[in-house]
């Protein structure tokens, strides 16, 4: 008898079987978009008109509400590229190895997002566009993990063979992610310490935490609007001669 | 508040809407970039097909 309890293990199958899943990311799409619209103008009123300004650094700290998100985001498509690199390598599920790779290039968005508003923050707060400082440095690997991963998958002819490669890239590389986390109480650095995920308080006011989690919960509905536009297309470039695909172009033809 | 004044944010202006420009360019890229490429496929590979047939 099987652990897994039926309704479970068919969900899981039915899911992952490449047709279904780009029929259902099709149709999952406007109403992602939908709620991701909503919660990104509610985010962004909240966060560019009805938070005050910050009592040191004025209104450059409004950067705070794209800056924090992106770098959580950054962090987390990481994690979740490593949970499906590892059930890409045990259970060798094509639907994984699909996810893994279309999260890869949203994932270095973040990364780059973070980073470059970073910079456009530590500018007028700093005196300085870039410092080689943990927090920084360990940030700009992880962009370099993400690209890494982007062109050694292109590298490979075979698919599978090359979401094989990755997944390993992938898992190796997840070791960093804690670095980056703690990178601000582990070295002393410029970079400010955490304000949202310390264990008691968060030291920010309600008015300026609003938007911030609002926008934290828009970009990982972005997150997934995008992951199902990637994986549609990797799944179309994979199964161009199967047979559904074949009636797909049959009935929008 | 005018117009003018939110835009200028307290004299950090080009730093804030270069950093908001930046954000948003990039997660556009990153939808719509996949979704151009899909189309392509979709329309080459419908057109190889009917080829195929003939």
């Amino acid at each position: 008898m099987s652990v897994i309890p039926a309704v479970v293990n068919r969900f899981f199958h039915q899911t992952a079987s490449p047709p279904y899943f780009y029929a259902l990311a099709e149709r999952l799409a406007p109403w992602l978009t939908g709620v991701f619209l909503l919660l990104l103008a509610a985010g962004l009123y909240g966060g560019l008109y009805l938070a005050p300004s910050d009592y040191q650094q004025g209104e450059s700290y409004r950067i705070i509400y794209i800056h924090v998100p992106a770098a959580w985001m950054s962090l987390f498509v990481y994690v979740l590229m490593a949970v499906m690199a590892g059930i890409a390598l045990v259970w060798r599920m094509k639907l994984a190895e699909v996810m893994l790779i279309a999260s890869a290039p949203i994932g270095a968005g973040f990364t780059f997002i973070a980073l470059v508003t970073g910079s456009l923050w530590g500018k007028p707060m700093w005196g300085a566009w870039w410092v080689w400082d943990a927090r920084l440095t360990f940030e700009l690997i992880l962009l370099f993990q993400y690209l890494g991963i982007v062109s050694l998958y292109g590298a490979i002819e075979d698919r599978r063979a090359a979401a094989r490669a990755v997944s390993i890239l992938a898992l190796v590389g997840v070791v960093n992610v804690p670095v980056i986390h703690y990178s601000v109480e582990w070295w002393s650095t410029l970079h400010q310490g955490p304000t949202i995920t310390k264990l008691d308080k968060p030291s920010i006011h309600v008015s300026m935490l609003i938007p911030l989690l609002l926008m934290a919960v828009a970009f990982k509905f972005y997150y997934l609007i995008a992951v199902l536009q990637n994986a549609r297309l990797e799944l179309l470039k994979r199964e161009a001669t199967s047979q559904w695909v074949k009636n797909l172009l049959e009935k929008t033809a | 508040m005018t117009l003018r004044i939110f835009l200028e944010m307290g004299g950090y202006g080009f730093y804030v809407w270069t950093a908001y420009g930046v954000t948003l360019l990039v997660l556009l890229l990153n939808i719509l970039l996949p979704v151009v490429q899909r189309r392509q496929l979709l329309r080459q590979l419908s057109l190889r097909q009917k080829r195929g047939q003939r």
